[in-house]
């Protein structure tokens, strides 16, 4: 908030939202021409085609309207909360840690399974928000893991996969 | 009164031991969730679906019933805790609220709060009962074409008149549209927007979709700005209400639910007015009571507004709480959600193999009655277990943010995971957690973007049954007097909404002014 005090809204241009309004725009101008490539069924006067069309037009129009809206000094009001403090700036690097977590669970959950990939992902996570307490933390993730894995299988028959501790669990 | 009997007959089908267990479970787990900082009921919901999943319906829908009211608790709990609303509903409850907890109040705050969910949470209930099978025998006679401007109604309602910026909500709006046309076209069996990917091609699950955006949207948003200094947690007592705290609150409670009830039932109606109003009206009419020397309030302005009045927590939670009830009716006898709640609870139908809308009445009745006659449970639930509870509560809100934020993310995975046992889902969660993150940054409201995704496919199917009744031609989408009162309707919304939101930011931003203004004050005290 100090920062837009000290400087004046209509001079500072949020340059982000450009690129927002150029992806949407690609987004919609995609779902047209992914459309027109649908065949038309015989007996149905309006096909597959029509609402996809209005959807992406609408798309089109609106990134193009907050284009110029942009450039015109609109900003966007970012989403306060409570332990959200927007007046710092973002911080890149923990949204970074955080996504790679999220990867590294989608690529050993299969074979590691629920048990194993839970306390990657619960104490990854922990860590990747600035926790130090790392013991801790995997301790923690472990009850939650396996406890959640028993939860599932047991209490509500999803099988969850066992993975590398089939026989173990 | 038929209505009151088949009622009685759900409640019996629902009472038996087992499911009042289960009932318990979902209200016990539901405020645990939501009163998680940052987590709103429609996300409790959202992430606790997964749960239910193994049930038979009738089980799951009991479970359901209690994680709701649950999560709306746990909700209000936090804001007048912590000051800080997790979502526009609770604005006002924590403005007055969080005033009386720092004046040493909060267990009255939350006792009133309570209270009043379960007052307005059991008329609006019973309402729903009387009203939903009425508007649903009119609903069977609805023809698609006023079906498609009812859609088209609550859509740009919720994209223009709520939140601050048209603009935002509209392409927000879009962009939920779009995700909904992913997977087979319905009639010709083509895939549309699938990039060639077998696991798009049956759709979005809306739960993925929600949790992505909700749950792992807020992780990686808070990741990117959490606050260094945790907020001020006040602590509190056994909640109680005191005879005079009971006669200060009895009125504004039934206040705010005639506020709340008919405003949740509208599309795109909300809990964000209705709080607001009851707020408003709470406020004046204890300055007409002062003013006649009937003061409640030992201040010098005579009344306790901006320095905590308990009339003030009473009817914006009662009203919040009658209109999370009222959405039921258009979700229940039209098959049209109307906020993310409804949203969320309509594709957990769906997972059952219920199609709601207006043969809900008639096909699933006893199902119907059985999800009312559950939520008149769960009400009475929260009361018994979290007036108990609610220190423990409180103590939740200490938990340390990075352990708090890594447990909302192993949850979400873990549901994303548990649908389908695919790691697909998790990476798709993960996508839509980045689109959450971004519409935060950018002040995208997450309401039109959900309800694109649920009701885009409905307006689809809706449309084309009406086109090919006329053959193609489109003047057919204003054929039905109900649809041409729809679109002036519509109309008239919108060129009045302008005049209605300046009203509303005026009186907000003073009302907030002085919160402010009383803070300084007593904090000035203080030192």
């Amino acid at each position: 908030m100090s920062a837009d005090l000290e400087t004046p809204a209509s001079t500072r241009v949020d340059a982000a939202q450009y690129g927002l309004a150029a992806v949407l725009l690609v987004v919609g101008a995609y779902t047209v021409y992914d459309a027109m490539t649908l065949d038309v069924g015989f007996a149905d006067p309006v096909g597959p085609r029509v609402f996809p069309v209005v959807i992406g037009a609408g798309l089109v129009v609106t990134s193009v309207l907050l284009a110029v809206a942009t450039a015109r000094g609109s900003r966007p009001e970012p989403e306060a909360g409570e332990d959200v403090d927007v007046t710092t700036p973002a911080d890149w690097p923990t949204v970074l840690k955080l996504v790679g977590v999220v990867l590294l669970t989608i690529a050993t959950v299969g074979w590691l399974g629920w048990a194993l990939a839970g306390v990657i992902l619960f104490a990854g996570a922990a860590w990747a928000l600035g926790s130090r307490t790392t013991i801790r933390d995997v301790l923690v993730g472990l009850v939650l893991a396996v406890a959640s894995w028993y939860g599932f299988v047991v209490g509500l028959g999803i099988p969850l996969t066992p993975g590398v501790l089939d026989g173990i669990l | 009164m038929e209505n009151l009997g088949l009622l009685a007959d759900g409640l019996a089908a629902a009472l038996t031991p087992m499911n009042l267990l289960y009932a318990a479970v979902g209200v016990l787990l539901g405020t645990f969730v939501g009163v998680l900082p940052g987590i709103g009921p429609a996300m409790a919901i959202a992430l606790l679906l997964p749960v239910t999943f193994g049930l038979e319906p009738t089980q799951a829908f009991i479970m359901f019933a209690g994680l709701y009211y649950g999560g709306m608790y746990g909700g209000s709990t936090t804001s007048i805790l912590l000051n800080t609303p997790g979502e526009s509903a609770s604005v006002m409850t924590a403005l007055e609220g969080n005033l009386m907890a720092r004046a040493g109040r909060g267990a009255q705050a939350l006792a009133t709060a309570a209270v009043g969910s379960f007052v307005a949470g059991t008329i609006g209930t019973l309402l729903v009962a009387m009203f939903a099978p009425a508007l649903a025998d009119v609903a069977v006679e609805i023809g698609a074409p006023s079906y498609f401007a009812l859609m088209v109604l609550a859509l740009v309602m919720t994209a223009t008149v709520l939140g601050a910026s048209p603009l935002r909500g509209l392409l927000s709006l879009f962009v939920g549209l779009t995700i909904g046309l992913v997977g087979l076209d319905l009639n010709t069996g083509q895939p549309r927007l699938t990039f060639g990917v077998t696991q798009l091609v049956d759709r979005l699950d809306i739960v993925v979709v929600a949790v992505g955006i909700f749950a792992v949207g807020e992780a990686l948003w808070v990741a990117a700005h959490l606050r260094r200094k945790p907020a001020r947690v006040v602590p509190v007592g056994q909640p109680w209400l005191g005879r005079n705290d009971l006669r200060r609150s009895w009125r504004p409670w039934l206040r705010g639910t005639a506020y709340g009830f008919p405003f949740g039932a509208l599309p795109a109606g909300g809990a964000e007015l209705p709080t607001f109003l009851s707020y408003v009206t709470e406020r004046r009419l204890a300055k007409r009571a002062t003013l006649k020397g009937r003061g409640t309030g030992a201040g010098p302005g005579g009344d306790e507004f901006g320095k905590g009045a308990i009339e003030g927590v009473a009817g914006p939670e009662a009203a919040n709480n009658a209109s999370a009830a009222g959405m039921l009716v258009p979700m229940l006898a039209l098959g049209l959600p109307v906020t993310a709640t409804a949203s969320v609870m309509l594709s957990a139908l769906q997972g059952y193999g219920i199609q709601p809308g207006p043969q809900l009445m008639t096909e699933h009745a006893d199902m119907v009655w059985t999800l009312l006659a559950s939520l008149l449970i769960g009400n009475v639930l929260l009361l018994v277990l979290n007036l108990p509870l609610a220190p423990l509560w409180a103590r939740l809100l200490r938990i340390p943010r990075p352990q708090l934020y890594a447990g909302i993310l192993f949850f979400a995975c873990l549901g994303a995971y548990a649908t389908n046992l695919d790691p697909f889902d998790i990476a798709l969660l993960l996508v839509f957690g980045l689109l959450g993150m971004a519409m935060r940054r950018f002040g995208l409201p997450v309401l039109p973007l959900i309800l694109g995704v649920i009701l885009g496919p409905l307006m689809e199917t809706k449309l084309r049954e009406a086109l090919t009744i006329s053959g193609g031609d489109p003047a057919i989408l204003w054929s039905e007097p109900l649809a041409i009162a729809i679109y002036v309707v519509l109309l008239l919304v919108l060129v009045t909404r302008p005049l209605l939101s300046r009203w509303r930011s005026r009186t907000e931003s003073r009302i907030v002014a002085e919160a402010h203004e009383a803070e300084a004050v007593t904090e000035g005290a203080q030192r």
